[in-house]
């Protein structure tokens, strides 16, 4: 670690840090998605292409959640993650479509993946 | 008086909106996001704690970004890293936004909403609430729409900011490997909130193959993978629905 650059985050302090160096390269994608949008109405076939894409994004997150081998999530087998979404869904589908049913499930199953097959 | 001809919406009296803003904030703790996102937070305040940041900034850090992936860069990196590439990394975890705002917002536009009514929508814009609020807001009348979302932010960021207290609080007791299992929380939900919600072909489809194209194109290594997997499968999903629409009206 530079010394120089440990200096400039306590010189500028941690909340000027989070504003500057969090915040606004965060908030500028809604930013640009306020202003684009802007006069369209969601009737518009590009606001509906934009949902799918937005859709598509949403089912790269989940892919990505579920396969990354880096983070705080990698300590979990891929193995462990596959099952145990798979547990989730079919509890889900059992349980008549229950979203807290589903959720519950895959957790408990992770929680117990983990603690007897986890790194 | 008004003119009972007049087909716009009128704005809701104030005691209404907040009735409505209220609504809002119920749905929030009825969805199954409000405690994801508790656990998740959970595991991020430990985090936030162990890398050395106060209580309260944690809890700034959840207003003003107020978006998971986001924050697990800023608190591991900002200490250690070029501040430059932190906010790089940070970037391009959130290209996400762009296309989920420009797609919730036109929902609640009507004639007399001004651009800065859609500031707070805007800003409280994040998975959990575009999730819940694409499914919510149809089944109301357009007036409610902004009141209600914003309520329904406020309601799944409190969750947040009382997640990622708890876990500030904590994180000397939570075992790393609880914190990683809390994390979980977030693409169990994904995962079947989208199933429930997908109603029409498209955002099925758009679910699917965006399932199947994400670790295809992070096979390739050419980065903006989200962005990438967006573009592609939203595309092509966004193409065969057109072609069915085409369909219809030929046969028709």
């Amino acid at each position: 670690m530079s010394a120089a650059l440990h200096a400039t985050l306590q010189d500028i302090g941690p909340v000027l840090a989070l504003i500057l160096f969090g915040f606004l390269p965060n908030e500028v994608w809604r930013l640009v998605g306020l202003m684009l949008v802007h006069g369209l109405d969601e009737k518009s076939q590009i606001i509906v292409w934009v949902r799918a894409v937005a859709t598509a994004m949403l089912a790269g997150v989940l892919a990505q959640l579920i396969l990354s081998t880096s983070g705080p999530l990698a300590s979990i087998p891929v193995s462990v993650r596959i099952g145990a979404s798979v547990l989730g869904f079919a509890a889900f589908l059992i349980g008549k479509r229950s979203v807290f049913a589903g959720v519950l499930t895959g957790e408990a199953a992770i929680l117990l993946g983990t603690y007897f097959l986890g790194t | 008086m008004k003119n009972p001809m007049s087909v716009e919406p009128a704005d809701p009296p104030a005691h209404v909106a907040f009735q409505v803003f209220l609504d809002g904030i119920v749905a929030a703790v009825r969805s199954v996001f409000f405690y994801v996102l508790i656990g998740n937070y959970v595991g991020m305040g430990a985090l936030a704690h162990e890398v050395g940041f106060s209580f309260w900034w944690m809890a700034l850090s959840t207003v003003l970004i107020w978006a998971a992936p986001a924050q697990v860069i800023l608190v591991s990196t900002l200490s250690t890293a070029a501040l430059f590439e932190v906010a790089l990394a940070v970037t391009l975890s959130s290209v996400r936004f762009l296309p989920m705002v420009a797609a919730i917002l036109p929902t609640m536009r009507r004639p007399g909403v001004r651009q800065r009514d859609l500031i707070l929508p805007m800003h409280l814009t994040a998975i959990s609430v575009w999730v819940e609020g694409m499914r919510l807001l149809p089944l109301m009348p357009v007036e409610r729409r902004i009141a209600f979302y914003n309520g329904l932010g406020t309601g799944l960021m409190s969750g947040a900011v009382i997640g990622g207290a708890v876990g500030f609080v904590l994180a000397a007791k939570l075992p790393p490997l609880l914190s990683a299992a809390l994390l979980f929380f977030t693409p169990m939900a994904i995962l079947m909130s989208s199933a429930r919600n997908s109603r029409t072909l498209l955002d099925g489809l758009a679910f699917a193959l965006g399932l199947v194209v994400g670790p295809v194109v992070a096979a390739q290594k050419i980065g903006l993978d989200l962005m990438w997997t967006g573009l592609i499968a939203g595309t092509m999903a966004y193409g065969v629905h057109r072609l069915r629409e085409a369909r219809r009206k030929c046969v028709s």
